[in-house]
């Protein structure tokens, strides 16, 4: 249908998009070339909200760093705990009660869902169609306040803890978790009916923003832009961490490689995420949420070490190199967006704004994490 | 009717008020009806239901600050959003709301209607071109494409209507659908020409040509917001930005007159009930432009927005060629019978 | 496992002048505190770690001009560039740069790759050649530690405001208080 024409180098301008246009997102800046309303060159420009976490990590000691997690990507705040918890348990030896790990993945899969939803939210907003955002907004209100009566906070949790979590949960958060996937079940055939089944979304995203399988390996990329191209990357699968082993679930891959592939992969996770909080509960032992014995001083044994998550966006791994000391000797923070992003530059290029900026959205970017 | 100067004022006047009032209100229902379908009150805190939401928000627009940027082309830059607004109201002088309601009847009033809708997209134009701005320029292009694919189709749907009655003046236009729902152009069964199957394909070319030429979502192209920041108004405030958007909604009332005029029959009552005093009546034709207007707001909170190309090819692959067999077809079926 | 010895083999050819590595020779398996320890500076090589520990699997140790043959064989492989980074060990006056590794299938292997370079002229081969997404990575290094990509695309400093001409992780980095 749209075959983009010979681009023109010596006819192009530079449009900046950003740092304030609605479709980044925050403050994403990306200097366009364009002829036209065709993309002839991208780059793009970061660091409007870098606030160099990775140097405050060396001024912290470990607990005092754990708050930094919530703030790197404001959506799936959850699975950052998680990793940060992961790569410092692992480097202290320090053993995480049972049902501590089911909390975990439960209060995790419920951020992951949030974040979709203001992803989808967000994305249809890109192509225009403003009501999915307001049903994806009340229906994430619904996590928010069950994550609110368990974390005390509605959005940059703080939550884990080395070897545990911060609060148990009470019966009302499990009956208010089931009746909210009984509602979430309900509310995914709207969306299939409103937005997955609408041909005007269909044509915008099929066929538009190409990546495939040899760019993912160059860049690096991981998560929902992976599992849109055909490779079966999960993290939860292909490094089991914590409980999930344990639990069935699927990894949704799609091998259309295009926009609408990525927007197929994040719906079905969404269900998935449903199925393992739906089998956490019914698993969820007794017992206590924080290990009996645990380090009075997180001090772990000098080396490096690494861990690997699986966040909303993709594989957010922390590098660990500790001296020994109270405060790490160097935290390095892999964030998922930071490599899904970088393909957008090669991948733009011959496209229309329109399709450029709908590309950009099936990418779901979260700016500070990618700032970090 | 004679044109006098008082009589000529009075119409104007009319038209303001009934343009003003309309623009205003269909604001407050386009923000309730998204609110609607969006699981949200909508405007609730100024008056009962947020019924003075309307002018509050005009006295805002009206009290900040018409910011000029540098560089702009003033002149072109201050008669935009003017030539945005004043054909929407010129049009609405030739508008028949009922047999006696009009004011002024013109005889080419179907060609009136859609010159000054074609200064409409100039005015689109002129705002990007005088902005300086390259959101503004890139939309006012699209706007200026989109205006040009839409109001073919549009014209020749319009031709075949005209062929149909036999007469330029929307009043005749109207008059000669009275006398029941069965006789409205929508359905294809006038005398002049028996029975046109394509007629109802017709009336959805001239509605989704409605939608397009003012701008609406799914075709809001032109300030598509995702993309273009808000398109060719970018750099528009206080009561520039103002007009604009009441040049918008006048737009759409236009479009939805427009319609109801061509295909509805205008204010012809659905059944013809002789006795009735409301058969006939300014009502019905206040009914249905709503009614159109809402099918607006509803598509325009369901579905997401084209893309250009998409837009284009609509148009001069589908909605021409369609609207062309269907003049042919209407010619021929009129020699015939 | 099979992945982790066919790295192995793959790589072995690089330091066959310098240590002799395989999944069978003693001291592969050892873990100690290598990096740091002053009085034995760990040779080029690679060495086995223990997953359960340290979450990675194999550590490999290159000189810069090494770089871009490893990197090569890793593509190959079909390994996926995770991200680049460094590390100030200023009492050694060195920097560290990492790179680390993963694999998109089924067979769990993390490679670590070190490459060490000297305090005052680090200079190192970009692999933006071979893997293209080390670009952001690399200029995020460069940012940080001022460490040189010889031949990099665009060395412009990323995450840092354009005219940055300080290294924030460097240990003796000195925060201004500029308000």
């Amino acid at each position: 249908m749209n075959k983009p024409i010979e681009l023109q180098p010596d006819e192009t301008f530079v449009l900046n998009v950003g740092p304030q246009h609605p479709a980044t997102h925050g403050v994403l800046r990306v200097k366009m070339t364009m002829d036209g309303e065709y993309i002839y060159d991208a780059e793009t420009v970061l660091g409007y909200i870098h606030r160099m976490h990775e140097k405050m990590a060396e001024n912290r000691t470990y607990p005092q760093y754990m708050p930094n997690m919530g703030r790197l990507d404001y959506l799936s705040a959850m699975a950052f705990n998680h990793g940060y918890a992961l790569v410092v348990e692992r480097a202290c030896e320090i053993e995480v009660p049972e049902r501590a790990e089911y909390i975990r993945v439960i209060t995790v899969e419920l951020n992951r869902i949030s974040s979709h939803l203001v992803w989808l939210g967000a994305f249809v907003l890109d192509l225009g169609g403003f009501t999915p955002l307001m049903y994806c907004f009340d229906d994430r209100e619904q996590i928010l306040d069950l994550l609110e009566s368990v974390t005390g906070s509605r959005l940059t949790y703080c939550y884990f803890r080395f070897g545990g979590i911060y609060n148990d949960i009470d019966d009302d958060f499990i009956v208010g978790t089931q009746a909210f996937i009984k509602r979430m079940r309900k509310e995914l055939k709207m969306y299939a009916k409103l937005v997955t089944g609408n041909v005007i979304l269909r044509r915008r995203l099929e066929g538009h923003g190409m990546i495939d399988r040899d760019m993912c390996l160059r860049y690096g990329a991981t998560g929902p832009v992976a599992r849109g191209s055909g490779i079966n990357y999960d993290v939860r699968k292909n490094e089991p961490y914590s409980i999930y082993p344990e639990i069935d679930f699927d990894v949704p891959v799609y091998d259309g490689c295009d926009s609408m592939a990525r927007y197929l992969v994040r719906m079905d996770e969404i269900e998935q995420s449903l199925r393992i909080i739906e089998q956490s509960l019914e698993k969820l032992p007794e017992g206590e949420v924080n290990p009996k014995k645990k380090p009075k001083i997180i001090k772990p044994p000098a080396g490096d070490y690494y861990a690997a998550v699986e966040t909303a966006r993709g594989n957010f791994g922390i590098r660990l190199v500790s001296d020994g000391s109270k405060t790490p000797y160097r935290l390095k923070l892999r964030s998922p967006t930071y490599s899904n992003m970088h393909i957008f530059d090669e991948a733009c290029r011959g496209m229309l704004i329109a399709d450029a900026l709908a590309f950009m959205g099936s990418l779901d970017l979260v700016i500070p994490e990618m700032d970090r | 009717m004679s044109l006098t100067l008082l009589n000529a004022a009075v119409a104007v006047f009319i038209a303001i008020c009934f343009v003003g009032l309309n623009a205003a209100y269909l604001v407050w229902c386009e923000r309730k009806g998204a609110g609607f379908y969006q699981r949200r009150p909508g405007p609730m805190e100024n008056g009962p239901w947020g019924l003075l939401q309307p002018p509050i928000d005009g006295v805002k627009l009206m009290t900040k600050q018409l910011l000029i940027p540098g560089g702009v082309d003033k002149a072109i830059f201050m008669v935009a959003p003017v030539l945005a607004m004043f054909p929407a109201l010129i049009s609405f002088v030739t508008i028949p709301f009922s047999k006696n309601i009009v004011a002024h009847p013109i005889n080419v009033g179907v060609l009136m209607i859609f010159a000054f809708a074609a200064l409409g997209g100039m005015s689109l134009l002129v705002a990007g071109w005088g902005s300086r701005n390259k959101y503004a320029m890139i939309s006012s292009v699209r706007a200026v494409s989109q205006t040009v694919a839409y109001e073919i189709p549009m014209l020749i749907t319009t031709i075949t209507i005209v062929l149909v009655s036999g007469s330029l003046n929307l009043s005749e236009i109207a008059a000669s659908q009275l006398g029941g729902f069965w006789k409205w152009n929508i359905w294809g069964f006038q005398e002049a020409v028996g029975y046109n199957i394509l007629m109802p394909i017709s009336f959805l070319i001239i509605f989704v040509c409605a939608v397009a030429e003012t701008n609406r979502a799914p075709f809001d192209l032109g300030e598509a917001e995702s993309e273009l920041v808000a398109g060719f108004h970018t750099e528009y405030s206080s009561m520039g930005f103002g007009l604009f958007f009441m040049g918008e909604y006048a737009n759409i009332v236009i479009g939805a007159c427009l319609v109801t005029i061509l295909f509805l029959g205008g204010w012809s009552s659905p059944v013809p009930l002789g006795f009735f005093p409301f058969t006939d009546h300014v009502g019905w034709f206040l009914l249905k432009i709503y009614m159109i207007i809402f099918v607006f707001i509803w598509i325009r909170w369901t579905f997401p927005r084209t893309t250009i190309y998409g837009l284009l090819n609509l148009s001069w692959k589908y909605l021409i060629p369609i609207s062309l067999f269907n003049l042919l077809l209407t010619a021929a079926l009129l020699k015939v019978f | 496992m099979t992945i982790h010895h066919e790295t192995i083999q793959a790589l072995s050819h690089l330091f066959q002048t310098v240590a002799k590595p395989g999944p069978d020779s003693a001291e592969t398996s050892q873990v100690e505190n290598e990096p740091e320890s002053d009085e034995t500076p760990r040779k080029n090589g690679i060495l086995e770690r223990d997953y359960q520990s340290c979450g990675f699997h194999l550590d490999i140790l290159l000189d810069p001009d090494q770089l871009i043959e490893a990197t090569t064989i890793l593509f190959k492989l079909d390994f996926y560039l995770e991200s680049i980074t460094g590390v100030d060990w200023i009492k050694d006056n060195q920097l560290e740069v990492v790179y680390d590794f993963s694999r998109y299938d089924f067979e769990l292997c993390r490679i670590a790759i070190r490459v060490k370079v000297p305090r005052d002229n680090p200079l190192i081969p970009s692999i933006t050649k071979v893997y293209t997404g080390a670009n952001w990575h690399e200029r995020e290094t460069h940012d940080f530690f001022g460490i040189k990509f010889q031949n990099h695309p665009n060395p412009t400093p990323l995450l840092l405001p354009e005219d940055a001409d300080f290294h924030p992780l460097l240990k003796d980095f000195k925060h201004e208080q500029t308000d």
